[in-house]
This record gives structure tokens, C-alpha cells and sequence, in this order.
């Protein structure tokens, strides 16, 4: 067993798997050389090391301000976004048991969206002006994160528990549903809403100021630190209902609490970003190819993914098009469907 | 002693019941074997055993606890129940899978002790998995998989194995393969073994004790060869047979009669064909 380092301290015991450290810290290293990249990349160009410097200096120069201003809080939001996703998303794979399983999927992000077109038409006055701060709307998209999560787990209700394929096809059903309102509100509504809601439904960076980080970093690291105490219970979570109970685990109570965290981990990043499209999906399942299928691996390496993927979308969505900018989320819905069918197709036999 | 008993046990889903009024006692440190034809409630009295399905009344009692007032982390470590082919999560390897059988006796902070460590190795030695341990579950054989399965079972370590056709979809070596390891268990270290098995002449063989169950009830039980009977076959399974005796083991073999091939110089004795109507 020389593939694993046993770890025992006092009354502390872990068994690492090296490969999947070794997985995980080059995943961290490629993130961070990443978001320097990034950091550098746009109108002004700026090289790695000017990046560095500017990073650790105050001089208030323009490549001070640029970096440090502009461009830092864009990519914390867009790594911060890109892992509550993938977390949310790989929690719901595992209890869901199901690899095709994802926030935008059962709804999760829907429901995010329908609250965040009701706050537009509702807040807006005759003039398309709004009569609220716009500083409310994460709080909107979150409380309809939530409360879908909830509605799609009480449907699904039967018999004293849920199952999970009630959850999918539920979850499936309610996402069509509330689609179907979020689309009757944009076009009854004033066309300030309709654009407006657009670019955000689509999932786009433009525009983060550190506020929004300031906002959203305590919340998600608050998740992921509750998430890492259920690592354990999402390991026994995958192997079905009667093994967890088998070996001694709250099927029901953990189902609860960790569709919970997944609503909360994307609403949180669906309500800073917007609905940035299949990060959810992709990214675990990536994850599962280089890592496994065992969550103390999986979910750090999903959410580095989940980083790495709206990292990159977010620098071709700001690049590509300059000086127009595009939602990053065009780009990772561009690459995640015919992802979600190559998944299907492959898991077509089984 | 009995490892588990019952009392007035009624289970089922729904309105329908599935098993009336049971009274079970289950002996301990033997082999129990559960038999009866196709949706006879024993794969679901099994279920109930392991605390997987809630009974509508009456109570399970396992060394002398009723189950439904024993915290289940606490029946984790005296039972432990192995499904009718469970599914391992994609990508998980086999050394990944047996660790969970070590759930109950873990924590947050204790997540490989040494003696995780010994009651993993142990299970992987005796189900012979050595060299599967960084295999991926899903890319092994049947009888593989099977035993990667068992080892995480005995991983966690109960006096009390429940299993559910520990031995579906395996080819016949396979089967004997892990019966064999089963009766070591039990003859062993005394580990009392309950399980449901198709093979009527396979549960003869291993079992000290049949539970043949009909009708919502226990038809009869006991020693295989005092029970197994061609009456007791016609009741339970509607099949008419002979009752031998097994070459190799003493055991009761039951030979059913059937159509089919007959080989030359064997009298065809029409009246003992199976009259049964098809249904």
C-alpha cells in the first residue's frame, strides 16, 4: 500500500492518497499561475512579474490601480463562482448518485433566476429606474436558490424520505416550470428588465468591485468549512440507502442538510456571477477522472476545477471580443452541453 | 441464544402486507438460510433484520436489544447487512470501498487508526482481494466485485453477516468461492451468518439452519436434513422433486422433475411429470 501515507497524530488519523495530492497541489499551482496570467491580460498588458509587483505594492501607478482595482476582484469572484458551483454540483452528484446530476439541472440556478427577474419588474418604477438598491439582488437570486432547493426536496417527499430519482425527475420538472415564469416576467416586463436580466441569467463577471467579494468570500469559505465536515457522510451518501444506513449513517437528516449546502453554495455564486451555465456539471466529473471518486479528493479538486473553468471563460469572454465583452457564461454553456451529451451518449448503455 | 429474534413481526409496503405475525429466532453462531419462491417477503425480512425497512408492527430484537431503541451506529457495529448487488459509486477503488465498512467507528478526527487498518487488511486477506486494492470497483468481475463487497462487510467488523444472494450472476466456481469463505467465517470465528440463497441444494450444504418461508409465514424451519422434504418443496415452491441424498457433503438434494432431454435407458414415468399448470 506504499500509494498511500498513513497520517496519525496523537488522536488524529487520515489515510492521503499521493496521487491525488500530487493532483491537488498542481491543480492549486495551475490556478495560481492562472489568475496571474489573467491578472495581466486585457486592455493594458501587463507581464507576469509587473503583475507580482503590482500586486504587492501600493504605489497607486496605473498598473497598481489596474491590477489591484480592476482586475483582482474580477478573477477572485470568477474562482470564488466557478468552486461553490462545482461544489454544489458535486454534492448533488453524490447524493443524487447520479454523475448527470447539477444545480442548473434540478432547477437550483432556475430558481435563483425567476427571484432575480421578480426583484427587476417588482423594483422597477414607470421610468425603468429601480426603486432598490441593486445591492439586493444577490440576496434575491439567493433566497430563490434556497427556496427551490426546498420545493424540488419536499416534492420529492414520499413514504418517509426521498429517493433520488424523485429528486431528479422532480427537480427536472420544477426547472421547466420555473423557466417558463422567469421567461413570462422578462417579456411582460420593461425591456430595462429584460436586457438587464439577459446578461445576468447568462452568467457574466463584467463590473465586480471588491464589495462583492467582500460579501461573498465568508460566505462560501463559511460552506466549504461545513462542507468538509461532511466529507465523510458524503462518502457513505454515495454508496445508496441501505449501505449508509447499513453502516450506521442519517440517510434522511444528511440528504437534508447537504442539498441544503448545495443550494447555498450556488446561490451564492449564481447571485454574485449569475447563472454561469454547466460549471456545475463539468467540473466534478473531471474531477472524478483525476482524483476518484472518494470526497475528501473530489471536492478540492472540484472546486479548483470549477475555478480553472470560469477563470478561463471569464478571460476569453473579457479578451476575445475586445472591446465588446461577452457573459462568461456563453462560453462555458458553449463547452458544457455538448459536454452533458457526450455524458449522456457514453452513459447511454448503463 | 438466538443472534436475532422477532416478535410478532408485520412487514410490508403500502397496504399490502408481506409478512404476518412473524416469530423468528434466529440461532447464533450458526448459518441461517432463508428459502422461498420468487416475491416471498424474504429478501424483505432480511431488510427488516438489518433495520433497512421499518416494520408496520412487532419488534426485531438482536442480542437482546430491540433495534428500534438501539442507536444505529451501535447496530452497525453488531450487524452488518450486504445487499442484493449493490452499485459502487464510479471511479472508486476497492481499498477506497472497504475502508467505509469502518464508518461507525469513525470520526472526523479518527479516519485510520491502526485498528482500521488491521480490520481493512484483515478483509482484504481472507476475501483474497490483495491485489485488487487499487482496482477500480467498477471495472472488476462479477465474482471480483463480490468479494470486494464481502471484504467491506467483514471490514466492519459485527458478529452478525446478513446477506442477500451473496452469490447472483456469479458462474458456479465463483459461487462456491465465496460460500466456502462464508462457512470459514462462521466455523472460525463463530460469526453467525444469515442469508437468502436461491440454490436450494447450495443452502442445504452450507446452512445449519433453513427457514423456509410461505404464505406471508415461516412454512417450517430447522436442520436441513430433517426439513427438506419433497412435501415441504410442493408446498413452498409448487415444484415437484425427489429428495437424495448429496454425494459429496450428506446433504439433502433436491432433483426436480421436469421436461426436457431425457437420456436413453431412463424411464419416462409420464404420472411424475410435472403437472403443474402454467400460470
Amino acid at each position: 500500500m506504499n500509494k498511500h501515507i498513513p497520517f496519525r497524530f496523537y488522536k488524529i488519523s487520515f489515510l492521503i492518497d499521493k496521487r491525488s495530492l500530487i493532483t491537488i497541489t498542481s491543480l492549486t499551482l495551475i490556478s495560481i499561475v492562472l489568475m496571474i496570467v489573467s491578472l495581466g491580460i486585457g486592455q493594458m498588458q501587463i507581464s507576469p512579474i509587473e503583475v507580482v509587483k503590482a500586486l504587492f505594492n501600493s504605489s497607486g501607478d496605473m498598473e497598481n490601480l489596474v491590477v489591484q482595482s480592476f482586475r483582482m476582484p474580477r478573477i477572485l469572484l470568477a474562482v470564488l463562482a466557478g468552486a461553490a458551483l462545482a461544489l454544489s454540483g458535486a454534492i448533488l452528484q453524490g447524493i443524487i448518485r447520479n454523475p448527470l446530476a447539477s444545480p442548473d439541472i434540478i432547477g437550483i440556478t432556475g430558481g435563483a433566476a425567476l427571484t432575480t427577474v421578480i426583484f427587476l419588474a417588482v423594483f422597477s418604477d414607470r421610468s425603468n429606474t429601480l426603486t432598490l438598491s441593486i445591492h439586493w439582488l444577490p440576496l434575491a437570486s439567493f433566497i430563490g436558490a434556497i427556496a427551490l432547493g426546498f420545493i424540488v426536496y419536499f416534492l420529492s417527499w414520499k413514504n418517509g424520505g426521498i429517493t433520488p430519482i424523485r429528486l431528479v425527475l422532480i427537480g427536472v420538472g420544477i426547472a421547466m416550470a420555473v423557466q417558463a415564469v422567469t421567461t413570462m416576467i422578462m417579456i411582460l416586463g420593461p425591456i430595462y428588465t429584460a436586457s438587464r436580466a439577459n446578461i445576468w441569467l447568462t452568467g457574466s463577471l463584467n463590473g465586480t468591485n471588491w464589495n462583492e467579494i467582500i460579501s461573498i468570500t465568508p460566505w462560501i469559505l463559511g460552506m466549504i468549512f461545513i462542507l468538509f465536515i461532511y466529507v465523510r457522510r458524503l462518502n457513505i451518501q454515495e454508496l445508496g440507502q441501505d449501505l449508509s444506513i447499513n453502516a450506521g449513517g442519517f440517510v434522511q437528516k444528511d440528504r437534508f442538510t447537504l442539498l441544503l449546502l448545495s443550494s447555498a453554495l450556488a446561490g451564492g455564486a449564481v447571485a454574485f456571477a449569475g447563472g454561469i451555465g454547466f460549471v456545475g456539471l463539468m467540473a466534478p466529473h473531471i474531477a472524478r477522472r483525476l482524483v476518484g471518486s472518494a470526497f475528501g479528493s473530489l471536492l478540492p479538486a472540484s472546486a479548483l476545477i470549477g475555478g480553472i473553468i470560469v477563470l478561463i471563460a471569464d478571460l476569453i469572454a473579457r479578451t476575445v471580443f475586445m472591446p465588446l465583452e461577452v457573459p462568461a457564461g456563453v462560453f462555458t454553456s458553449a463547452i458544457g452541453a455538448p459536454y452533458f451529451i457526450y455524458l449522456l451518449y457514453r452513459s447511454r448503455n448503463q | 441464544m438466538d443472534a436475532i429474534t422477532t416478535n410478532t413481526l408485520t412487514l410490508g409496503y403500502g397496504d399490502e402486507d408481506i409478512i404476518k405475525d412473524l416469530d423468528l429466532h434466529i440461532p447464533k453462531g450458526e448459518i441461517t438460510v432463508f428459502i422461498g419462491s420468487n416475491g416471498c417477503g424474504k429478501s424483505t425480512l432480511l431488510k427488516s433484520l438489518a433495520r433497512l425497512l421499518k416494520p408496520k408492527e412487532g419488534s426485531i430484537v438482536l442480542n437482546g436489544h430491540d433495534i428500534a431503541h438501539t442507536s444505529t451506529k451501535k447496530i452497525a457495529k453488531d450487524l452488518a447487512i450486504l445487499p442484493q448487488s449493490p452499485v459502487a459509486p464510479e471511479g472508486l477503488t476497492v481499498l477506497q470501498l472497504v475502508k467505509q465498512g469502518r464508518y461507525p467507528y469513525q470520526n472526523w478526527f479518527k479516519q485510520w487508526t491502526e485498528e482500521d487498518e488491521e480490520a481493512v487488511n484483515y478483509a482484504i486477506r481472507v476475501t483474497g482481494t490483495e491485489d485488487l486494492v487499487d482496482r477500480k470497483v467498477d471495472s472488476l468481475s462479477g465474482g471480483q466485485r463480490q468479494r470486494a463487497w464481502i471484504a467491506m462487510t467483514l471490514a466492519q467488523d459485527t458478529d452478525t453477516i446478513l446477506l442477500d444472494e451473496p452469490t447472483t450472476y456469479l458462474d458456479m466456481t465463483h459461487q462456491i468461492e465465496i460460500l466456502d469463505l462464508l462457512h470459514d467465517l462462521n466455523e472460525q470465528e463463530n460469526r453467525t451468518i444469515i442469508m437468502v440463497l436461491h440454490d436450494l441444494n447450495l443452502a442445504c450444504r452450507y446452512a445449519d439452519h433453513i427457514v423456509a418461508i410461505h404464505d406471508k409465514k415461516v412454512f417450517q424451519q430447522g436442520d436441513p436434513d430433517t426439513i427438506i422434504t419433497p412435501q415441504l418443496i410442493h408446498s413452498v415452491f409448487g415444484l415437484q422433486c425427489q429428495v437424495t441424498c448429496d454425494p459429496i457433503c450428506g446433504s439433502p438434494l433436491c432433483i426436480p422433475y421436469s421436461k426436457g432431454r431425457h437420456m436413453k435407458g431412463v424411464n419416462n414415468d409420464e404420472t411424475t411429470v410435472n403437472k403443474q399448470p402454467i400460470k
